[in-house]
């Protein structure tokens, strides 16, 4: 886990001052910022009037009202659907990329590419491409003679910005998996050859449990990003009064925290969406024991 | 590992790989191309779907110049918020990473764990209590809160450089440590020099996650032009612009074309990088 070197003497003092921001980030970034987190969560503030405390108040006010079960179901809803057709996707991309000869380089750019650019500027071109009248897939619908689509519409805005969310990632999830296919030994694909194995009984027997770590690791990401996805769902779903057709925890803390400043309540949600993540974390950390293979 | 991955024989592959390939780049660049070709035309052609423009025109770009006026100020923003956040990842995570990855002491064990929990500790939680931290101490409105944490470390830059300095042999630093080198020495000398592809990986990503991002900006800096940063400002002429396609596609093209040009000049660190935190 750590190095090996015992600090002698000197060593020991510069080893602290070297950690030190990193120890001030620990203490005041995250213990201290969970720990204010809950605190807050426990008044009632907009930062004019002063503080006051309602106790668990706000978390009560939070579990009867149905806008933010609502949001807490869409969060769900879109981690649940985004986090497989980002493996899945991803894990198709690296096989293909795996294969791909001369010019592979050329193709990992290309697919990385839109992991890198700002999800605004990505946003502003699929509310184009998603636009109703006019937009590029309805001009592209209309052209074959099929009736257009309203894609940013109540009905299916949920799959319109988990498309653009999942277009926006696969290109990470590709490469880090990609990392992972090039670490098989290809030693084990030539001894399953010899012994008659098919291309299927390979991908099930060998690549999948070998990479099983990686993909483990990509289930973990999407699913935080999921559960905090923001820009997409902000450039695709604001409306004109601010309000979101796709209104996620994360969509609410921002709202009730930096356009209405209730900071308590916003804290509360907040804590919600962290316990939320945690909890899944150590669902899936459970689940490692059994489905992920380390050699 | 990394540079055995990058050194592997090439196959030639199959034409139903190519084709797929060609499909998935299609699909991924496409986006990027249909806002370049939208941004070079005149604003009459927006709606032709051609892909490639009919009449060409800079027009578009003549008046991001003449009519917003604040845009370089919003470049000039993100960058320097971007290059401040860089440099304080970088020194700093470099600083632990190198800790971490040579030594073993008291606590070292429980300190890097505790690191690596942050990781699932989401920052929405932190973005309140600093919110009112800054606000209380009258910084709000100031670009000071959109910097100032990165210079506090992090569990992502700390754990990549760690993982690239444990490949470097330990003989090194003990050899070092022989000859009477000082821990920064060692640090400065051996560590630092010896792992700049990671390092500049780090600085890389940290670089473009910052240029990209849109809630701290939107909550810290005033909503006015002038003084945010590109994304917001490219939020806000979503609205100003609305339905002006041309127009806002070369606000596009010129908020992704730096991004673009820093990935397409390292893109081999970049993806190297990425790759380093998923391999164990």
């Amino acid at each position: 886990m750590t190095g090996t070197l015992k600090p002698l003497g000197a060593e020991r003092v510069w080893l602290w001052a070297m950690l030190a921001p990193t120890i001030l980030g620990i203490i005041f970034g995250t213990a201290g910022s969970l720990v204010a987190s809950g605190a807050i969560s426990l008044l009632k503030w907009d930062l004019i009037n002063p503080a006051s405390w309602v106790g668990l108040g706000n978390y009560s006010q939070l579990a009867v009202d149905p806008k933010f079960l609502a949001s807490i179901r869409v969060t769900l809803e879109f981690t649940a659907l985004y986090v497989p057709l980002c493996i899945v996707g991803s894990l198709a991309l690296a096989l293909l990329l795996n294969r791909g000869g001369h010019g592979q380089g050329f193709f990992r750019t290309m697919v990385f590419a839109p992991s890198i650019t700002s999800a605004v500027a990505i946003g502003l071109i699929f509310n184009w491409i998603y636009a109703k009248d006019e937009g590029l897939l309805n001009r592209m619908i209309a052209a074959v003679g099929l009736p257009t689509v309203n894609w940013l519409g109540d009905r299916n805005i949920f799959f319109s910005v988990t498309i653009a969310n999942v277009w926006g990632a696969l290109g990470e999830g590709a490469i880090i998996l990609l990392a992972g296919l090039k670490s098989v030994p290809a030693t084990y694909y030539e001894a399953a050859t010899i012994d008659g194995a098919s291309a299927r009984k390979k991908f099930f027997s060998i690549t999948l449990p070998l990479i099983s770590p990686a993909i483990f690791f990509q289930v973990i990401i999407a699913t935080v990003n999921a559960l905090q996805a923001f820009e997409y769902i902000y450039m695709l779903t604001r409306r004109t009064q601010g309000e979101s057709a796709m209104a996620t925890v994360v969509y609410m803390v921002y709202r009730n925290g930096f356009r209405w400043f209730s900071m308590g309540l916003a804290s509360a949600q907040a804590m919600i969406l962290a316990v939320v993540i945690i909890a899944l974390m150590v669902v899936y950390f459970r689940l490692e024991k059994k489905l992920v293979t380390y050699d | 590992m990394i540079d055995k991955i990058a050194r592997r024989r090439r196959r030639p592959a199959s034409v139903p790989v190519y084709l797929a390939l060609a499909i998935v780049l299609v699909v991924t660049a496409g986006p990027f191309l249909w806002m370049l070709s939208t941004s070079l035309k005149p604003q009459a052609d927006q709606y032709d779907g051609r892909f490639i423009p009919a009449r060409l025109t800079l027009r578009n770009y003549e008046r991001l110049i003449s009519s917003a006026p604040y845009l370089l100020d919003e470049v000039l923003n993100s960058f320097e918020i971007s290059l401040l956040n860089t440099a304080g990842q970088v020194v700093t995570c470099a600083m632990a990473g190198f800790i971490f990855a040579v030594f073993r002491f008291k606590g070292s064990k429980l300190l890097f764990g505790l690191l690596l929990a942050t990781f699932v500790i989401p920052p929405q939680v932190a973005l309140i209590p600093n919110f009112i931290f800054f606000s209380k101490i009258g910084l709000v409105g100031t670009k000071l809160p959109l910097w100032i944490t990165a210079f506090l470390g992090g569990a992502y830059g700390t754990f990549l450089l760690r993982q690239y300095y444990t490949s470097i042999p330990i003989e090194l630093a003990e050899a070092g440590r022989m000859d009477g080198v000082t821990l920064p020495g060692m640090f400065f000398r051996i560590y630092l020099p010896l792992g700049k592809p990671a390092l500049s990986a780090l600085a890389i990503i940290t670089f473009t996650g910052t240029w990209n991002d849109l809630i701290r900006p939107l909550i810290y800096l005033p909503s006015q032009q002038k003084l945010t940063t590109l994304t917001v400002g490219l939020s806000l002429y979503q609205a100003t612009y609305s339905g002006q396609w041309t127009f806002l596609m070369a606000c596009a093209v010129l908020s992704v074309f730096p991004i673009l040009l820093i990935f397409f000049v390292a893109q081999k660190q970049i993806i190297e990088g990425v790759a380093l935190t998923g391999i164990k």
